[in-house]
């Protein structure tokens, strides 16, 4: 029987978990990308209205996720912060493909020694953690969204870089490419009519998969006091913020955050995952980060 | 119109696939070039298209003495060849509908204002008649991508046309028609014919001669 090779979830829920997953991975998304899109223009409330009577209050009818140390209701603060958190992470990662799309069909279509330079330069780049090249950056710039997108964009394009790289060398060796040069294409229009347009589905998946790691990179920088400036709601700067309430046993500040961070990583990773079966349906997915 | 003297040419550096070759195709000429599997006549003729760099022996096409291959060869050198080659799923851009597919050196040279009047006429040549012009290359058989490859090969009108394999994967029909395309197209042009493939009757009917190469594939 079926059954044999059900897991016990499987047999729990009568269904396959992948399906499962897709359709959990779409109610989450579509969650947060309504309650961020919708929730600030429609709900004439104040985020940072303070009360103090209110402070630090657990979850209950009134505030479903609690207050903060100054009574702030947690539940539109973390909307607003979700908010920054998701845009800097969209636009980071769309500046970060752009980047690594650019300098990988760069080394790619000329080959030779600028493949070999452009690459190891990747490799040194890589070499230093991620983190502390973006503290480098933000360093650089009085504190704000556009300094943690540089930051993020700087630090995250060299695995797209290397996803675009190996994708141009093996389109480069196909024979439409001989037809081409043949047929007397620029270099130029080769790279731009025929490679560019067939690394598009692995570019566009690396992006897709950068948006989480963007959104953890702003909010480790923003807990660490380099990223948003502070009174600026963002998932980091509210898990910063609870970090002293949680000693005295206060888990909600603490726990709302973190959980508003992992779930979209982990809806975009089963979409993703879903979107890559399709693609190759004999490769069985696992969850990527 | 092509001299191939002494190439040897390869894809890693001390193991080259061609050694010491030399073949020529004088002006109208048809020249078959006979080879097992394995011999190293792709390479060969990738060298002769200006596709691939020999490590050693000089290419003379058309009076000019080649030394840049690939982008670096002069447009107007590299577009004297056209090739046509063996398997047309890989040697057609999948996203292309077979008019862009046929039409596209004729863009990538700045010649646009040719190509209606061009692509239909070769379409004609090659038969591809109906909507086949608007369909997309997932959307043809093997042999009505040849001949549109073919057309392709013939659209900017090359001195030379090389067939790497033309007809390997069509049936007979479609191979007859693809060498009358091909032979009309020198009766009017005069234009030369390197030919490479491994079948015998074939080459031999086709070709003004035919050059065997019995080198044993390298071990």
């Amino acid at each position: 029987m079926a059954d044999a090779r059900q897991s016990p979830l499987q047999k729990v829920l009568g269904r396959s978990t992948r399906t499962l997953r897709v359709r959990a991975s779409v109610i989450i998304m579509a969650v947060v990308v309504l309650a961020v899109v919708l929730v600030p223009p429609l709900a004439q409330l104040d985020q940072q209205a303070v009360d103090l009577a209110q402070k630090l209050r657990p979850p209950s009818w009134a505030h479903p996720f609690g207050t903060d140390d100054v009574g702030r209701d947690l539940l539109l603060r973390c909307v607003y912060g979700l908010r920054v958190s998701l845009m800097v992470g969209a636009v980071a990662a769309l500046a970060a493909t752009l980047i690594g799309t650019a300098v990988g069909a760069a080394a790619g279509a000329f080959g030779g020694w600028t493949d070999r330079v452009v690459m190891r330069l990747v490799d040194t780049c890589s070499s230093v953690p991620h983190l502390l090249l973006g503290i480098f950056v933000v360093a650089m710039f009085r504190p704000g969204v556009w300094p943690v997108v540089a930051s993020v964009a700087l630090t995250h394009w060299l695995s797209t870089a290397r996803i675009v790289r190996s994708e141009i060398l093996s389109l480069r060796s196909r024979p439409f490419i001989d037809a081409a040069i043949s047929g007397g294409a620029s270099r130029w229009r080769v790279t731009v009519r025929h490679l560019l347009p067939g690394v598009v589905p692995q570019a566009g998946l690396a992006a897709v998969l950068m948006v989480p790691h963007a959104m953890w990179h702003e909010s480790a920088l923003s807990f660490l006091g380099l990223g948003l400036p502070a009174h600026q709601a963002s998932l980091g700067n509210l898990v910063q913020s609870a970090r002293g309430s949680l000693l005295a046993g206060d888990w909600w500040p603490t726990l709302f955050p973190g959980l508003l961070l992992i779930l979209p990583t982990l809806a975009i990773a089963g979409l993703v995952g879903a979107w890559r079966e399709r693609l190759s349906p004999r490769r069985r997915s696992e969850l990527m980060l | 119109m092509l001299e191939l003297s002494n190439i040897t040419a390869g894809y890693e550096r001390g193991k080259p696939v061609v050694r010491d070759v030399s073949l020529a195709v004088s002006r109208g000429e048809a020249v078959g070039l006979l080879g097992p599997s394995g011999c190293g006549k792709s390479t060969l003729a990738r060298v002769a298209a200006l596709l691939h760099r020999p490590d050693a022996g000089t290419v003379v096409l058309d009076g000019t003495t080649v030394t840049d291959y690939r982008h670096r060869a002069p447009r107007a050198l590299r577009t004297t060849v056209g090739v046509v080659f063996q398997s047309p799923r890989l040697s057609a851009d999948p996203r292309l509908r077979l008019r862009d597919l046929i039409a596209e050196p004729l863009k990538a040279t700045g010649r646009r204002i040719e190509i209606r009047e061009r692509v239909d006429e070769l379409a004609r040549a090659v038969g591809l008649g109906g909507d086949l012009l608007t369909r997309s290359v997932h959307e043809v058989s093997d042999g009505q991508l040849q001949r549109a490859c073919l057309a392709r090969a013939l659209v900017l009108r090359p001195r030379l046309l090389i067939c790497d394999e033309m007809t390997a994967m069509l049936d007979a029909s479609t191979t007859a028609a693809l060498v009358a395309a091909v032979e009309n197209y020198r009766r009017e042009t005069q234009a030369s014919l390197l030919a490479v493939g491994h079948d015998q009757v074939l080459l031999d009917r086709w070709c003004d001669r035919t050059v065997s190469w019995d080198v044993p594939p390298p071990a």
